[in-house]
């Protein structure tokens, strides 16, 4: 009976443990933040993720947010639903003033939930792209470009590199088939109506490991002049590969902002192989920006090396937006209440929608939140990869605004 | 320890048939239904309320899913195929006809067991691996109709917001409504799976899954019990799914892809196969395991770990634990979490003495 008596024991432990989860002390401001570090998008969750400690570590370091701290309560949540939803529960019963959302099924499952309880979500880069419509959603936040303004980007970028002029052109969309693979569509289709070009689409099934054929087509029987990449995962690595082994070059294909990573050019064999492919960025990649200067040395002060993620600079950099943008907007609702760390969900909403111009010397785009828009303009930024690492190769930028704006007041 | 199992004589056929026969479980019925329906929703905060709520369906989908494996022997690995397909027809019901929970959710049981019927046919013919095979297609398929139909999945986005289920204009919203919401099916498939159990069906089930060819020999019809068996499973599956998509608000497909079905498979594992107490631990036990792993990690882990590296500690080790923990379970006890309730509860029948 001695293993029946240990369990017990071993239970009442857990239980006691679970009791004495710790609440938040009075003067911190808490902060939620669902992560995959485990699931099937870790490749970005485990540099995201340590991107958004080490800012609010630094905005810590500096004495808070008018003397207030910033607890961050993260919840790794391995890409499924219930766990999610289970994190959210948290963040909301130990004050959480905002959630940062990890995960389209998740943003559409909160979305409800979100609207209810007056907290704001933000869904950088993914979720839907109809939530950029703040007098619908008013409590979800893009914060980032979605995926409908990156496809619109891509549309511009494209007519840039193409002298200007679409009419007549081909246009091969690679995609992941699945919902978020197939959001960009309508508006694609939409552009290719307006100007003139020929869209086909490709579709890659699920692992997206295998795309052969697609490739073929696209590069000897479809004759693309341009590619729009919107693959995951391991797929924009094989894409890369299996188009420069059919002779397409690079340079005429843009990846969107989830084939984007060092981790996809790695995959595809290292920089050498992958010379001249142009990535869509929502946060500056590379590591030449003066906040990332300021982490680095925060850790020297410590006495400690700059941590190993901030190599992976693109999705460690999208996890500093997220944090600078959740503190600008905390930062605005607490000078709002002249101070007080007294602050609810709806206070930071309102914060959201005051920021402006705040870039962080050029790794966040000129954002301009409003109530009506809280994607903050749909930025975007080309880099390409040239030599070792990603240059940018245009300023900040949007393409087809208004149509953008249209859709998603329509929809 | 505290009361006596002999001495209660059975006079008329209904007492034999009563589901629990002694006092003591009388009592436990009482109390437990006074703890769920009464104590916890009024006692406990929002949090733990939306823990139990997750645990909740997760406890109708395992117990679907042991009906299947764990009553009749018969593998699936695509049992969340069936739970989208009933969260599917729910929300298409419920947006587009206006149809109440009522109809909705008995309608999504339905069409999963239809779905998994049709699933179900290469049963007859296959039996063990090669099962699992075919199950794990019609989880591929399955979800690749959804995704591909937008008559289904209500356009790109592949998921359908749904109202929140109300009853004479009774709309459920909260944490605390929806516990009563969820916590009343639970309950009718808890008492359902136990009936089912000791009914001829249940002992047809079982009869299969420990000899089919007995069985068989007994004037069992085999395939018609194995097909039912399918169908069950799926309808509690598909009615897992309709609770899911109400309890969230929204269907979904990107919820109930393969993982989501190995997950169900590890909880009536760990639970105990072919009982219903060892489903409800094994869900609640999946379910919860991951908070619990966390919550000591946050508590203890602080101080064995730095805190920038403790978040990824803590995702590691929960991977870690669990695949231990499963390891542990099959080897120290392949029966699961049932068993072991067991084992307590025998040394406490006796108790003090030793036998």
């Amino acid at each position: 009976m001695k293993h029946v008596r240990s369990g017990l024991l071993a239970a009442s432990v857990v239980a006691a443990a679970t009791l004495q989860a710790a609440t938040a002390q009075a003067d911190e401001i808490v902060v939620g933040m669902q992560c995959d570090r485990t699931g099937p998008t870790q490749t970005v969750g485990t540099f995201l993720c340590p991107g958004y400690h080490d800012y609010v570590k630094l905005i810590n370091s500096k004495g808070g947010i008018d003397g207030h701290t910033i607890k961050v309560l993260e919840i790794d949540h391995e890409y499924k639903v219930p766990p999610g939803m289970e994190a959210y529960q948290r963040f909301k019963a130990e004050g959480a003033v905002i959630v940062a959302i990890y995960g389209t099924p998740h943003t559409q499952a909160l979305t409800p939930l979100l609207h209810s309880d007056k907290i704001p979500g933000t869904s950088p880069g993914f979720g839907s792209a109809a939530a950029a419509n703040g007098t619908k959603y008013p409590y979800l936040f893009p914060i980032a470009a979605t995926y409908w303004s990156q496809g619109a980007a891509a549309v511009q970028f494209a007519k840039d590199q193409l002298g200007g002029e679409l009419k007549g052109k081909k246009i091969a969309y690679l995609y992941y088939d699945n919902p978020a693979g197939r959001e960009p569509l309508p508006i694609l289709q939409k552009l290719a109506e307006m100007e003139g070009f020929q869209l086909k689409e490709f579709a890659v099934p699920p692992p997206g490991v295998e795309m052969k054929v697609q490739v073929q087509d696209i590069a000897r029987r479809f004759r693309a002049d341009f590619v729009i990449n919107h693959t995951f995962g391991k797929a924009p690595s094989v894409s890369i590969n299996e188009m420069t082994r059919n002779g397409f070059k690079l340079s005429k294909m843009v990846g969107l902002v989830w084939a984007a990573g060092e981790s996809n050019i790695m995959g595809a064999g290292g920089w050498d192989k992958a010379q001249g492919f142009n990535v869509m960025q929502f946060a500056g990649a590379g590591s030449d920006y003066p906040v990332l200067d300021e982490i680095k040395a925060l850790y020297k002060s410590e006495g400690k090396d700059a941590p190993k993620e901030m190599d992976s600079t693109v999705y460690y950099n999208r996890g500093l937006l997220a944090a600078a943008l959740h503190l600008k907007a905390i930062e605005n609702a607490v000078r709002a209440k002249g101070g007080s760390s007294d602050i609810t969900g709806e206070d930071v909403k309102n914060g959201f929608e005051k920021i402006r111009d705040f870039t962080l010397d050029g790794i966040l785009p000129p954002m301009a939140i409003t109530k009506e828009d809280h994607e903050g303009g749909g930025w975007v930024r080309i880099f390409r990869v040239e030599g070792q690492g990603f240059k940018p190769i245009t300023e900040w930028m949007h393409g087809y605004r208004d149509v953008v704006v249209e859709m998603v007041k329509s929809h | 320890m505290f009361h006596r199992e002999s001495g209660y004589y059975k006079t008329t056929y209904a007492a034999d048939m009563e589901l629990f026969p002694l006092p003591i479980t009388k009592a436990a019925i009482v109390v437990i239904c006074v703890l769920f329906f009464g104590l916890f929703p009024a006692l406990m905060t929002d949090y733990y309320i939306s823990v139990i709520n997750l645990c909740a369906i997760a406890v109708v989908g395992a117990l679907g899913l042991n009906i299947l494996v764990g009553y009749t022997g018969q593998i699936s690995v695509g049992h969340a195929a069936f739970m989208s397909v009933g969260a599917y027809t729910a929300a298409n019901l419920a947006t587009r006809w206006d149809l109440p929970f009522w109809i909705t959710l008995p309608a999504g049981g339905f069409m999963a067991m239809g779905v998994g019927l049709i699933v179900g046919l290469p049963s007859l013919r296959v039996k063990g691996l090669y099962l699992a095979i075919a199950t794990l297609a019609a989880q591929f398929i399955i979800e690749w109709v959804i995704n591909h139909t937008p008559a289904i999945s209500g356009g790109v986005q592949a998921s359908i917001e749904v109202p929140r289920p109300s009853l004479a204009g009774w709309d459920m919203d909260t944490q605390t409504e929806m516990y009563y919401f969820l916590m009343f099916f639970t309950a009718l498939a808890v008492i359902g799976t136990l009936n089912l159990a000791r009914s001829r069906i249940g002992r047809a089930f079982i009869a299969i899954r420990d000899q089919d060819i007995a069985a068989e020999i007994i004037g069992i019809n085999v395939y018609r019990y194995k097909l039912l068996a399918f169908g069950l499973s799926s309808f509690y599956a598909g009615v897992a799914g309709v609770m899911y998509t109400y309890y969230l608000g929204i269907a979904n497909y990107e919820m109930f892809q393969l993982p989501i079905s190995i997950d169900y498979l590890a909880m009536i594992i760990i639970g105990g196969l072919g009982s219903v107490l060892g489903t409800i631990f094994g869900a609640v036990f999946i379910t919860l395991l991951p908070v619990v792993v966390r919550v000591f990690m946050e508590t203890v882990g602080v101080y064995f770990v730095e805190g920038v590296y403790l978040a990824q500690v803590i995702a590691q080790m929960r991977l870690i634990l669990f695949g231990g923990l499963i390891i542990l379970f099959l080897v120290v006890e392949p029966e699961g979490l049932n068993k072991l309730w067991q084992n307590i509860r025998n040394y406490f029948r006796v108790w003090p003495f030793s036998h």
